[in-house]
């Protein structure tokens, strides 16, 4: 596939917006288990975190309508969510905005009724605002991960490891800057964060790596005598049916050589996986804002190559039409 | 339930892209709205087309056929290029089968040509909307044509009747008949869009003639025919025999 620069951003920054929430909340839950000190100042790190957290969303939605040839349409784009996992996602991310809009301001203004008791657990609205808005994160994971693991004959795509990870990378991103934000606004969780960050990232390297392995070793259904239905092993072809290329040559293939996606592969193995996990080593050792924020950002750099090659290394069936693009 | 749709006999076509041609001058004159090009009289011309014919050769010199193959949207029973659709532009009509994009709902994500195996759908690159074939829909319920002409323009068009319209769901029609007596199969059987568009395969007109058949071995004139002559260095029957 012809991996589009829009998609590439939106599917990051949603990414890393989701994982700066979770990990907020993470944090969040386990001081209210006093797993981890309460952060000195929660009404400005989680108030602040959740805007944090929105500019990327925004910046993610915003980046989408560059996709779209009618973008004065896209509030049609809700309309097929019984079928549809583009629809459903163009739902929910919405709507995890607004719940994470509504975390933010209950944290930030601190208007925070007690609901609940359970034993010990003080189950107040921020609490269940949060919970509310983990499920509508993991829900956006799935369905921004489902539009590609959906159809059956991209087989690179095809597989329960998209969503696995698409979910572990966009946390890991969102743990790694939350990592930087605790270290300038509550130094006492960037312990926390740091150490987490570092899981969710080699975690999310054996996965991908997993994918990368099943990729490598797929065998393609269609082939060129399937697609015209001619019973010959030697099938050329002679004319496309286009003489300066179709959207057909244009959308469905990255255009580049075989080098230049390896490299990229190369690329984003290392600076999503070791590079960030050193630099917040790092980082925790001195809970240096400026070594963890660059590590965020050499990680989101590397997760731009990674969404780059998960587009290219895509092979559609289509492209067996089109033996010379 | 009817499904209308094409059936593309590659015995017959001779790649001469008549339906190609006729297909854009209907369709881009149409209330629908054109369809764009660019560079189209200049050296690398692209645009948007419903149907494009494409050319394959088949085995090694010089044992080689050229199939001329020509390719639109085959108009799936199980189409997954519809449930997809984020807006419902793409749909399937119920009472024909035909799969259309609404122009007006569609956003131009181009989702849907993703989820396409065949690369039936083409996005319109100023229009920004998708667009594929219709099967001439605009043109087969008008009543202001004559009977014989309400047909999409490439079947028309087709100067050798390559190409048949008609209902595949009904097993009598002139459609079903060619699939059913002519081999028809479809594109990519293996994902199971069950492509209502069928293709027939080249096919060759051969008969089987045995040896014996050309030449009678119990042939009764061979009886009477002239007898071998010995060779010059053969003893004649006068050599061997003395009386």
């Amino acid at each position: 596939m012809h991996p589009a620069f829009s998609v590439i951003f939106l599917t990051t920054l949603i990414g890393v917006g989701q994982g700066l929430f979770l990990a907020l909340f993470t944090g969040h839950l386990y001081s209210v288990i006093k797993v981890v000190p309460m952060s000195a100042d929660p009404q400005t790190f989680y108030g602040l975190g959740s805007l944090v957290a929105l500019v990327f969303l925004g910046g993610g939605l915003f980046a989408s309508f560059f996709h779209l040839g009618h973008p004065e349409r896209a509030w049609r784009s809700a309309a097929r969510w019984r079928t549809s996992w583009l629809s459903r996602e163009v739902i929910v991310l919405p709507g995890f905005m607004g719940m994470l809009t509504l975390y933010g301001l209950v944290q930030y203004t601190a208007w925070n009724p007690v609901l609940t008791n359970l034993g010990p657990i003080i189950v107040d609205l921020s609490m269940v605002v949060g919970v509310l808005a983990t499920i509508m994160a993991f829900a956006l994971f799935l369905c921004t991960a489902m539009i590609y693991a959906c159809i059956k004959f991209l087989q690179e795509w095809a597989s329960p490891l998209t969503v696995v990870n698409y979910t572990l990378l966009g946390t890991a991103s969102g743990f790694t800057l939350a990592t930087a934000f605790a270290a300038m606004y509550a130094p006492e969780l960037v312990r926390f964060y740091g150490i987490w960050a570092i899981i969710i990232t080699i975690t999310a390297l054996f996965t991908r790596i997993a994918s990368l392995i099943r990729n490598s070793r797929i065998k393609h259904k269609s082939t060129l005598q399937s697609a015209i239905g001619v019973r010959h092993p030697k099938v050329v072809q002679k004319a496309q049916g286009s003489m300066g290329g179709s959207f057909n040559t244009r959308e469905f293939f990255h255009g580049k050589s075989a080098d230049f996606l390896k490299s990229i592969k190369w690329i984003f193995l290392v600076l999503v996986f070791p590079v960030p996990v050193l630099m917040i080593m790092m980082g925790l050792s001195s809970a240096a804002f400026a070594t963890l924020l660059v590590a965020f950002a050499i990680q989101y750099v590397g997760l731009l190559a990674e969404r780059w090659f998960f587009f290219a290394q895509a092979n559609h069936p289509q492209n067996l039409y089109y033996q010379t693009i | 339930m009817t499904q209308l749709a094409l059936v593309i006999d590659l015995n017959v076509c001779v790649g001469c892209h008549a339906c190609v041609t006729s297909c854009k001058e209907w369709n881009t004159s149409g209330t629908a709205g054109s369809m764009s090009d660019d560079n189209p009289y200049g050296q690398d011309p692209t645009g948007t087309f419903f149907n494009r014919v494409q050319t394959f050769e088949v085995g090694t010199y010089p044992n080689t056929e050229t199939v001329h193959f020509p390719k639109s949207c085959l108009h799936c029973e199980d189409p997954p290029c519809v449930p997809v659709c984020p807006t419902g532009a793409s749909y399937k009509r119920a009472e024909d089968g035909i799969v259309l994009v609404d122009y007006d709902k569609c956003i131009g994500c181009k989702y849907c040509s993703w989820a396409c195996p065949y690369g039936a759908r083409e996005i319109d690159e100023h229009l920004k909307v998708m667009k594929k074939c219709t099967l001439c829909v605009d043109r087969i319920y008008d009543t202001a044509l004559p009977e014989t002409e309400r047909k999409p323009a490439c079947v028309l068009a087709c100067p050798t009747s390559a190409r048949l319209f008609g209902d595949v769901h009904d097993p009598e029609s002139q459609v079903s008949v060619a699939i059913r007596e002519n081999g028809g199969y479809q594109l990519l059987p293996e994902w199971g869009t069950n492509p209502a568009n069928h293709y027939l395969p080249r096919r060759k007109t051969r008969i089987t003639i045995h040896e014996d058949e050309l030449e009678r071995v119990d042939n009764p004139l061979k009886k009477e025919r002239r007898q071998p002559r010995p060779g010059f260095d053969e003893p004649t029957l006068d050599d061997v025999t003395s009386w």
